[in-house]
């Protein structure tokens, strides 16, 4: 029962979301709005000086979105960082947290 | 790890340093950039940190130089963002693009050869990321490894 449960609820929400990409609303290859992508191409190597219009976009037009992954990456390592360096220290919190706890 | 693999792991990772900085200084004309060529760097450094073991190397292969890569690339990239702020514009506003100092010669539209000193704040944030992502990706690789190697040498719980 559970398990037809699921299974209905799970294909319920895929069909839900597929309904969009299924659809004719949305054609394969043929963007609806192409203003953008003409605006970079017409002047991206005008006002960025860059020849490859993705790197014009992703370090220029979208600069800050750069600086977000850059610092996801960044606290990525804090974290690992974290993590092993706890587990690695002899005789530190976690090993005397563990020996408490039965 | 046996001879063989150290030797032929200090013979390649130069290549793949070289690769890997040409994919990021040439990010702004042909495909690539910082992840990327970041990514091949620290490939080179995964290869010496697995032929050699993290605590055996020195010089670049230092955890400190991985921690100086990595805050130098973040800082960069920050101070060349505020960089836009002193000339009136928005925070990384491309102040550097057709100025005619560093990166700073314009380009024609439409193709041409490509010139490596174009592209303004362009070339100086991907070598940001460069340094960024390699930093990172082998610190992470550095201190799985440490890690590895010390649950080998028996546990965390017999360490103490």
């Amino acid at each position: 029962m559970r398990a037809l449960i699921s299974l209905a609820i799970f294909l319920l929400m895929a069909g839900s979301f597929l309904h969009v990409a299924l659809s004719d609303e949305l054609s394969f290859g043929n963007p609806s709005r192409t203003e953008m992508d003409d605006y970079f191409i017409a002047n991206g190597q005008r006002q960025t000086g860059a020849n490859n219009i993705v790197a014009a976009v992703l370090f220029d037009y979208r600069g800050i979105d750069t600086l977000g992954e850059a610092s996801v990456l960044f606290v990525a390592v804090l974290g690992v960082g974290l993590v092993i360096r706890r587990a690695m220290a002899p005789g530190s919190e976690g090993d005397g947290e563990r020996g408490e706890s039965p | 790890m046996k001879k063989i693999v150290r030797t032929a792991a200090r013979l390649l990772y130069p290549f793949a340093f070289i690769y890997g900085a040409y994919i990021v200084l040439h990010g702004h004309l042909t495909p690539g950039g910082g992840f990327q060529g970041g990514a091949v760097i620290a490939t080179g450094f995964a290869l010496m940190l697995a032929a050699h073991g993290p605590g055996e190397l020195s010089g670049i292969f230092k955890r400190a130089a991985l921690n100086i890569c990595e805050v130098a690339g973040l800082l960069i990239f920050v101070l060349a963002g505020f960089g836009g702020l002193t000339h009136g514009r928005a925070f990384l506003f491309n102040w550097l693009a057709n100025a005619g100092g560093l990166f700073g010669h314009s380009v024609a539209h439409g193709p041409n050869p490509g010139d490596l000193n174009t592209g303004g704040l362009v070339p100086l944030l991907n070598i940001a990321v460069g340094l960024e992502v390699l930093g990172a990706l082998s610190l992470i690789i550095y201190y799985m490894m440490t890690f590895a190697n010390h649950i080998e040498e028996g546990g965390p719980d017999d360490a103490a």
